[in-house]
């Protein structure tokens, strides 16, 4: 039986369809996962999609924490499950306070859609280890509110304890700090990430097929794992 | 106090708004007639919106009439002219919706609100033909590209679309930017939106079955939006500028998105049995279009309507255009079931009333009837106007303006055709639109196979398949302005063209006529000639109107803006695999251009750069536009074509530059024997497109195209290693032979920087 990973669908969740698809294309189950319900369904590792969750009323992703199956996905998270989020995960990721920092409104105040080069700067996460240091890939980033900042010392932390995931090439779309397009915690098993991989697993709909190994490095540690 | 029917009777001779609310003297009369009293002061709000122009289409409907009068014959329409959308069948179970809409007036009131909201209101009418909206798209016209008053709407219209569509989640998958001195004092929003749905999921907005309950569900109803319909849409913006900004309605994306989901779960759950949207005219017109359609009787309890305001009044509610919100007629039976669902997505839904036998449409406030009228009479027999119209006074003079080189000289010698090129490129029509791109989100579900700067968008329908749909929306009211009968005509040609070079056949046509006040007769002329252009063109075309909007009022003072009859035109492809994108790709592949070029200049990208707008617009050719598109759809379904161009704004030169900057990669051209460089390089004669061919494959496209009698000339060949050899080592170059050399550097530059310079970073 192919690996179960879940998608949860919040109200205002727009990229939950997109984050299925990508991982049926990396070889495993999604499993539809909804907000009000505090149930997992014994789903192997879980992908928070990109959307406007609650409407990103209050502030992006700072409602969607308090849903019923966020404190369940909180406590799991905390025990090792693989926690993707993409985008608005990304920001309640943050906001849940399971990734350090805050994503922003972009320096230059539009919303920005681009296909974008980053540079994969960590491969010790489960999210990333079909990829090597360095390497650069193109997907699409698309976000209002994708600004990454942190406290200098986290900064620095990030950085020490090999936590940034990638960072963006070239121009920085959006005013992160250090460039930065995606972290980890501490295990490596919670990644946030401000550019779309779901969007980039198909030729003929994406940049690049780049977005694949996010979704087939996850399924490497849970064969690994059993 | 309120004024229900009871008073309307006893006090036959109170004096009544009708004038305000944008009704005429003989109107008001003919409501007193219908009814047999003076209507009370909720039906006379319910009377005035649904009787606006923008509601009612009294102006037009004798002119509309053609489109079905003279519609081919055709398997493809499952749901015609008349509904909220028309339906298409693209086969294999699947059908498609789609309309485009204006929201030109309150956009230039208040530029985010009112192109958000226009966006809101055209998904709402595709999700009420029970269709998952797919796709949006964007026709914009804005006065010139510097006038302080484009960068006062055109960032405000862009962040409006973005943020209402991206939080939608609905790829933006192109449109159009144009500028033209014409909509100076009234730019031009238009809306379009695409949905897919099984044949089976098709719903109507009809109030069937006596005894079934009326539901309305979404936002709550607020002030927003009163008299929108009829003192914004319908009337002409005097001098003065715009001073009606309550009228213009506020949009909640989020609550949106949540009835796009409940509504698509109610309907496939068969949980409903007509439905309609809230969209211009609000309650007044849902409920009496929902009547009108089925049984004939409803019974509405006005004061069950859920608020944001509970200080508004009866007559307000109804004319209330607060965005959000739909109406459903749902059986006894399966109102638990219904509401269950709505409560998931957390909307807010209320029993408003229930479908009668009575024939008539009775509203209820707080006991009292204050409205009880024929429903026909509200939304389906108001006025039709035969406006009188003739041909301007100036109309002659203008044709007989010609471009000729002896009025408009062309540049000659080599440095000056290549500065012609490069001005062109860089004018804010012909320049790169990702400034405004770039805002929307064009990923979003996965199934983008073309986007802006595409010919076409295209979506994929059925991912086991493949099978998609194409779309393009096109109008130059350059050509409508000199001759409105051939301009509605060229538009159509362009967006069948559009369709056809992305690999995709054309089904089926959608239309938004935008044009002045039709109380002016040369403007009425204008619509009269475009409508039937356009009925004219669809029968030689073979494909059918499934639907439209019309615009009229778009004039500040007695200037209308230059007639602008956006057409679109919707197209199939059995797999999107084998689309034709507009990039070049592998080296020694053959550049061919199809289709004859004539010295045609009037009303062109060129001219206009010039200031000139006179002659006569290109000429049609339908018989050769079909068979180029024919053409154009074999060779991308035989693999015969790697990538194909439209010819249109700015001519081969500008269609090459393009294909150049897509692709990043050089080419070598050279000019056809017995042709001027400049009239070959700029005019914009119709029926031509640019294919690129793989080598292998050129005799067979070759002979294809002399079998069946389309001009076929090679002029060019794809070629990354040109750069040493002209002076530019490691660089990607466009040389065109004994003329110019240009680094693709340096074009992508020149059309990149013009947006941005105008608009900010």
């Amino acid at each position: 039986m192919s690996a179960r990973i879940g998608v949860v669908t919040f109200p205002g969740s727009l990229d939950d369809a997109d984050a299925a698809r990508a991982i049926r294309i990396a070889g495993a189950t999604p499993v539809a996962l909804w907000h009000g319900d505090a149930n997992l369904q014994n789903v192997d590792a879980v992908v928070l999609p990109g959307g406007f969750s609650y409407g990103d009323y209050l502030r992006c992703g700072a409602i969607a924490k308090f849903a019923p199956v966020m404190s369940l996905i909180i406590e799991k998270a905390q025990a090792g499950l693989p926690v993707l989020g993409i985008c608005n995960g990304f920001q309640i990721l943050c906001e849940s306070h399971l990734l350090p920092g805050a994503l922003t409104r972009n320096d230059h105040q539009h919303f920005i859609c681009v296909d974008q080069k980053l540079q994969i700067e960590s491969n010790e996460t489960l999210w990333t280890r079909d990829f090597v240091p360095g390497q650069q890939i193109v997907i699409p980033l698309k976000n209002g509110e994708g600004g990454y900042v942190a406290s200098e010392a986290t900064l620095d932390e990030l950085f020490s304890e090999n936590r940034v995931v990638a960072t963006y090439v070239g121009n920085n779309p959006n005013g992160s700090y250090r460039n930065i397009a995606g972290i980890s915690n501490k295990a490596g098993n919670v990644v946030g990430l401000m550019p779309h991989p779901e969007h980039a697993v198909e030729a003929l709909t994406g940049p690049s097929t780049d977005g694949i190994p996010f979704f087939t490095s996850v399924l490497k540690s849970l064969v690994g794992a059993t | 106090m309120i004024d229900s029917v009871d008073t309307a009777k006893k006090n036959p001779d109170t004096s009544q708004p009708w004038a305000e609310l944008g009704l005429k003297q003989d109107e008001y009369e003919s409501i007193k007639q219908i009814l047999g009293r003076r209507p009370t002061s909720s039906e006379l709000a319910m009377y005035s919106v649904m009787w606006s122009e923008h509601c009612s289409y009294k102006s037009s409907k004798v002119h509309l009439r053609q489109f079905a009068d003279k519609a081919p014959k055709t398997d493809a329409l499952l749901v015609g002219i008349g509904e909220n959308a028309g339906v298409v069948d693209i086969g294999a179970g699947w059908a498609v919706t789609f309309k485009v809409e204006s929201h030109n007036h309150p956009s230039y009131v208040e530029p985010y609100q009112g192109a958000a909201t226009g966006v809101g209101g055209i998904v709402r009418d595709i999700i009420s033909m029970g269709a998952r909206p797919i796709a949006v798209m964007d026709p914009l016209r804005f006065g010139p590209a510097d006038a302080p008053d484009t960068r006062r709407v055109l960032p405000g219209v862009v962040a409006g679309i973005g943020g209402y569509g991206n939080c939608l989640g609905l790829p933006n998958i192109g449109g159009e930017l144009v500028f033209d001195e014409s909509y100076a004092g009234n730019p031009l929003v238009n809306a379009l939106c695409i949905g897919s749905m099984k044949h089976e999921d098709i719903h109507l907005a009809s109030a069937k079955g006596v005894g079934n309950l009326v539901v309305l569900y979404g936002a709550r109803t607020g002030g927003d939006g009163i008299g929108g319909v009829s003192v914004l849409a319908s009337e002409t913006f005097d001098a003065d500028g715009p001073a009606k900004r309550p009228s213009v309605q506020v949009g909640d994306p989020f609550m949106e998105k949540l009835l796009i989901e409940a509504t698509l779960e109610v309907l496939h759950a068969g949980l409903v049995e007509g439905i309609q949207d809230l969209g211009g005219a609000g309650i007044s017109c849902a409920t009496s279009e929902l009547a009108s359609n089925g049984e004939g009787g409803m019974h509405v309890y006005l004061d069950r309507v859920p608020l944001r305001d509970a200080s508004l009044s009866p007559e307000e509610i109804l004319m209330s255009e607060s965005q959000e919100r739909m109406c459903a007629v749902v059986t006894p039976e399966k109102i638990d079931k219904f509401m269950a669902l709505c409560k998931k997505w957390d909307v807010e839904a209320v029993v408003i009333g229930e479908v009668t036998d009575t024939g008539r449409l009775v509203i209820e406030w707080h006991g009292e009837m204050i409205v009880d009228v024929p429903p026909r009479s509200v939304a389906h027999d108001g006025p039709v106007y035969e406006r009188p119209f003739h041909r301007p006074s100036w109309q002659d003079a203008l044709q007989a303006d010609a471009p000729t080189p002896e009025r408009l000289p062309r540049a000659s010698t080599p440095e000056g055709i290549k500065q012609t090129l490069m001005e062109l490129i860089a004018s804010p029509n012909l320049a790169s639109k990702s400034w405004v791109t770039s805002q929307y989100d064009r990923y979003v579900m996965g199934n983008t196979v073309l986007a802006q700067p595409e010919d076409a968008g295209m979506i994929r329908i059925d991912e086991e398949t493949g099978l998609g749909v194409a779309i393009s929306t096109d109008c130059n009211s350059r050509f409508a302005k000199l001759d409105p009968y051939a301009g509605a005509q060229l538009a159509l040609v362009e967006s069948y063209r559009n369709i056809s070079v992305a690999g995709a056949k054309p089904l089926a046509v959608t239309n938004c006529l935008n044009f002045g006040s039709p109380e002016d007769p040369e403007v009425m002329w204008q619509f009269a000639q475009a409508t039937t252009g356009l009925a004219d063109a669809c029968r030689e075309l073979g494909i059918p109107v499934t639907g439209g909007n019309v615009s009229f009022y778009n004039q500040t003072g007695d200037t209308a803006i230059n007639p602008t009859p956006v057409v679109g035109v919707l197209g199939v492809i059995d797999d999107v695999d084998r689309r034709t994108p507009m990039a070049w790709d592998e080296d020694g592949d053959l550049i061919y251009i199809l289709g004859e070029t004539f010295d045609e200049f009037a009303g062109s990208e060129w001219a206009h750069l010039q200031g000139h707008l006179g002659g006569l617009p290109p000429k049609v050719n339908f018989s050769m536009e079909r068979l180029l598109s024919e053409i154009m759809v074999a060779a991308s379904r035989d693999g015969m074509i790697t990538a194909a161009h439209d010819v249109s704004d700015g001519g081969v030169g500008v269609a090459i530059t393009e294909m150049a900057l897509r692709a990043n990669k050089g080419a070598r051209f050279w000019i056809p024997d017995n042709i001027d460089p400049f009239v070959f390089l700029f005019s914009e004669s119709t029926a031509r497109a640019i294919a690129v061919i793989a080598r292998t494959e050129e005799l067979r496209f070759t002979e294809m195209c002399a079998a069946r009698g389309m001009s076929a000339t090679r002029f060019g060949v794809v070629d990354s290693g040109l750069g040493a050899d002209s002076g530019y080592p490691g660089e990607q170059v466009i040389v065109v032979d004994s003329l110019f050399t240009f680094t693709i550097e340096a074009l992508r530059e020149a059309n990149e920087a013009t947006l941005p310079a105008l608009f900010g970073g």
